[in-house]
């Protein structure tokens, strides 16, 4: 079949530098080596090793429990993870390790967090995580426990870039009034090998109610909307809910419609061949999604805002034209989308809104304008629009992708392709499934507590940060 | 004279609740390399991901290809295995020429009228570009003798009795076995006699594709197709096309009859789910419209009594007398545009009080208002691909009557009346199938 973009791109030094010889020359002359990350497959245990949970920092940890570990290593045990109570040098190879340390406030703090911490990275295996917990700066209105809640971040982001063989480090920073449930759906996130190309970021968990346990198929009786499923990452992320138990509505193009069917089979959902820019395109996706989540509700909706597209020029020479058409799909289609259904009321009890922004959108990039305004627009909009879902018991995030391997990355040139890989901790572009499975976590019930924020799914780039 | 209620009306509805199909090709085009199985596949692919139907059994699949291979024994069945429809559907292959489509559509939604099953899927395919070759005859036999032989001496005598004549290789030819007339000659028998215009005829194919251009351009289409193979609109199509260009070409069948204001070969598929109301509700699928009832006859057009393309000229007031409809009760009516004439001859015998008196013992049915008259565009614009063009009526019929309901609805309130379609395929053969249909 005929694709504009030929496919995704392929990563032709990653493959060079894993094999033998081209292995050799690589460790010879200090070439970066990326390696194979751990992704998710049905049946896997949550860790590739056993877990070892440290407390570090003073009194009082939200999480201490007279069991062993506190309440994070429950979570930790309740999801299969083997636990171990210190890495030892002739142990086992660690799968995570998760700090502890929301009791820190003090400066000395930091260091007993570094120092209980670099024994137990030594010990880390290939694709292990670390996961910091700690508290939100300026949550306690004491100026030195805020000192100590923003280094965490400095430790972590660091330890992100120090990280090897596909380990990565990601701080969960906790409201006030936030615990062990608000915390176990993005805990078990982060350490598993669903989080694979998610490296070098903070998470804030608010305080939520009737937080549900994490469960096996999370999305069961959620009705998943996505628009620009027809390849890519909208593809992929179709695949992920459909996996995690939603019924997949996929939108795109009527253009793409053959893709779009092969998407919407292979998930066994819809297919809406809608144009989101359309003047009608609010209420056919009313009407559609009215038909489908019944009268009584019972489904939840998550509405996945994927569609976008690039019109890429130096902002001298980007004319009205192609400001239109990449801030109309990538940031006014949403919005409108987006009120539509929530004027309808579709966006009830549960529903989650995932926008799609970007890297080049947070850090901006040369020759995109446009892009940047469209997804930097989106990190605002989600932050704007999820108090006004609070009240429903809906939330409102984004994924920001990074370098991710698809047509669109494609058709960027050969050089700069290689830099937006190897510019990364992870040394190498991310997979479509990767930015997937960050959205089908936001649309989790237990992700209640995440509100309003963009994730990155970058492999902790150097841009974007 | 108040109609007797048609013996059908106590039996249950069946409707029209989506349909797909390929946007379609000139012959030789996109889908050059397809198959009519493949375009089959395609298009129940496309259904199935419209309506949510991946993986999922059906009560019956009943759909037909008019050009078919040796391979083609069982071509529903192999589209279906191919497709993401649960493997247990049950599949029927079905043929009557050009209205094979709309023939499969009467089967299933009589199926479920009696409620033997409660869903199935009714279409057609046809590649005239993957068009089946034939040996002749003598070859046939020849290759057949040399196979039952025994011996190799029996096997070189067999083979010995082979000319070179016999080498020929016979293409499926577009003409009637009775007659030797090809379908165009025969149309243009009938243009003559009923004394229709090349202009009338030009006139109705410009506005033909005037009309699917903007059904086009206002996304009709938008949940009725499923792009393949790159192909994401009918390629037949002339948005441009004016009655000055179609009155520049020469004639290819009589005196009025061009390559303009004629089909051309065409490749492409069409399936419509049908369903009883209660499957459609379970599924959330919101129907389009309801199948009334149909009507098939045939004319005895060897001798010349009527035109080959006839038949539904007789089909539609049988049709019209059993459930009480005039011909202008229809808000929609969907004629096939075989040729232009053959759309033009059978309004003009519907409007002729000789005709219908002499012929079909009964008034004229009258004049149509024209603006009804294939609202769309039909086949001239769209291209025929013989067994796809019922599934395209009848799904672009009943989207219409939709859109139609809920106009209405918006402006007279839940109360207005239901709006209704009649329509009417010609096929080799000297038959055809007229269909009626009304809104939910």
């Amino acid at each position: 079949m005929a694709r504009p973009g030929g496919g995704p791109s392929r990563d032709l030094y990653a493959e060079l530098v894993r094999t033998g010889p081209g292995a050799a020359v690589a460790q010879r002359l200090g070439l970066p080596r990326p390696a194979v990350l751990r992704r998710h497959a049905d049946g896997q245990p949550l860790l590739a090793g056993p877990a070892l949970v440290l407390t570090t920092g003073g009194e009082p940890s939200v999480f201490r429990t007279r069991e062993a570990g506190g309440a994070l290593a429950s979570v930790l045990r309740g999801a299969g993870a083997h636990l171990v109570e210190r890495a030892e040098a002739d142990g086992p190879r660690l799968g995570a390790v998760v700090v502890d340390a929301t009791g820190a406030a003090r400066v000395d703090d930091l260091a007993a967090l570094g120092l209980a911490l670099g024994p137990a990275v030594r010990r880390l295996g290939p694709s292990a995580r670390v996961v910091v917990v700690g508290p939100a700066p300026g949550s306690a209105g004491d100026p030195e426990a805020a000192a100590v809640a923003q280094g965490l971040e400095g430790v972590v982001r660091t330890v992100g870039k120090e990280l090897r063989a596909g380990a990565t480090a990601n701080l969960l920073r906790l409201a006030p009034g936030a615990g062990a449930a608000e915390v176990a759906g993005p805990l078990l996130f982060l350490v598993s090998a669903r989080s694979a190309f998610v490296d070098g970021q903070v998470v804030e968990v608010a305080a939520a109610e009737g937080l549900p346990a994490p469960v096996a198929a999370p999305l069961d009786g959620a009705l998943a909307v996505v628009t620009g499923a027809a390849r890519g990452i909208g593809r992929a992320t179709a695949q992920v809910l459909a996996r995690q138990g939603a019924r997949v509505v996929a939108v795109d193009v009527p253009a793409a419609s053959a893709d779009l069917a092969a998407t919407a089979n292979a998930v066994r959902g819809h297919a809406l061949a809608l144009d989101v820019t359309a003047a009608d395109a609010p209420q056919r996706l009313v009407e559609h999604l009215g038909a489908h989540l019944g009268a009584g509700g019972d489904r939840r909706l998550v509405l996945v805002h994927n569609a976008g597209i690039t019109r890429d020029r130096l902002l001298v020479n980007l004319d009205a034209a192609r400001w239109d058409a990449v801030l109309g799909v990538n940031l006014a289609a949403p919005l409108r989308l987006t009120s539509a259904l929530l004027e309808a009321g579709l966006l009830g009890e549960g529903a989650r809104v995932v926008g799609v922004s970007s890297t080049s959108g947070l850090a901006g990039n040369r020759g995109q304008a446009n892009y940047a305004a469209s997804k930097a627009g989106v990190a605002g909009w989600v932050r704007a629009l999820d108090p006004q879902l609070a009240a429903a018991g809906a939330t409102a995030n984004a994924v920001a992708p990074g370098f991710v391997e698809t047509e669109m990355t494609a058709r960027i040139p050969p050089l700069l392709r290689q830099l937006g890989r190897r510019t990364a901790s992870l040394q190498q572009g991310g997979r479509p499934v990767d930015v997937a499975e960050a959205v089908a976590w936001l649309a989790e019930p237990a992700s209640a507590g995440v509100r309003g924020q963009v994730v990155r799914v970058c492999g902790q780039a150097l841009v974007g940060a | 004279m108040a109609p007797a209620p048609s013996p059908s009306a106590h039996l249950r509805s069946a409707v029209v609740v989506a349909a797909d199909r390929t946007p379609f090709s000139r012959t030789g085009r996109a889908y050059a390399r397809a198959s009519s199985q493949d375009l089959l596949t395609a298009a129940l692919d496309g259904l199935a991901a419209r309506t949510g139907l991946a993986g999922e059994r059906l009560g019956t699949v009943v759909a037909g290809a008019v050009l078919r291979h040796s391979r083609d024994l069982n071509i529903t069945r192999e589209a279906v295995l191919s497709s993401a429809l649960a493997p247990t559907t049950p599949t029927t292959d079905l043929a009557m020429a050009c209205a094979t489509g709309l023939e499969a559509a009467v089967i299933v939604s009589n199926a479920i009228r009696v409620g033997q099953v409660e869903s199935g899927i009714a279409g057609g395919a046809d590649s005239a570009s993957d068009a089946p070759l034939a040996v002749g005859d003598d070859l046939r036999r020849t290759a057949l003798a040399v196979r039952g032989a025994r011996s190799a001496p029996a096997r070189i005598r067999a083979l010995a009795r082979l000319r070179p004549s016999a080498l020929r290789v016979e293409a499926p030819r577009n003409a009637e076995p009775r007659t030797g007339l090809s379908m165009g000659e025969h149309a243009a028998l009938t243009a003559a006699a009923w004394g229709v215009s090349r202009q009338a005829q030009d006139a109705l194919a410009a506005r033909s594709h005037h009309a699917l251009a903007r059904a086009w351009d206002d996304g009709f289409f938008d949940d009725l197709v499923t792009g393949y193979l790159g192909l994401h609109r009918d390629d037949v199509l002339r948005p441009s096309t004016s009655v000055e260009a179609l009155a520049a070409l020469g004639p290819v069948f009589g005196d009025t009859m061009t390559a303009g204001n004629s089909t051309p070969l065409t490749d492409g598929a069409a399936v419509v789910l049908l369903a009883s109301e209660e499957w459609a509700a379970q599924r959330s699928l919101r129907p389009l419209a309801r199948v009334v009832d149909a009507e098939s006859a045939a004319v005895d057009f060897v001798t010349g009594t009527d035109g080959l393309l006839t038949a539904p000229v007789y089909a539609m007031p049988r049709l019209l007398d059993r459930i009480g409809w005039t011909l202008q009760d229809a808000d929609v009516l969907e004629v096939h545009e075989a040729f232009a004439s053959t759309v033009l001859a059978t309004l003009a015998a519907w409007e002729s009080e000789q005709f219908c008196a002499e012929r079909l013992g009964r008034p004229a049915l009258g004049a149509v208002d024209r603006s009804r008259l294939n609202p769309l565009g039909s086949s001239l614009a769209t291209g025929h691909p013989f067994a796809a063009t019922g599934g395209r009526v009848l799904a672009t019929a009943a989207k219409q009557l939709h859109q139609i309901a809920a106009q209405r609805e918006q402006q007279h309130g839940p109360g207005a009346p239901k709006p209704r379609a009649l329509l009417s395929v010609c096929a080799a053969g000297g038959q055809g199938v007229v269909m009626a249909l009304e809104a939910l």
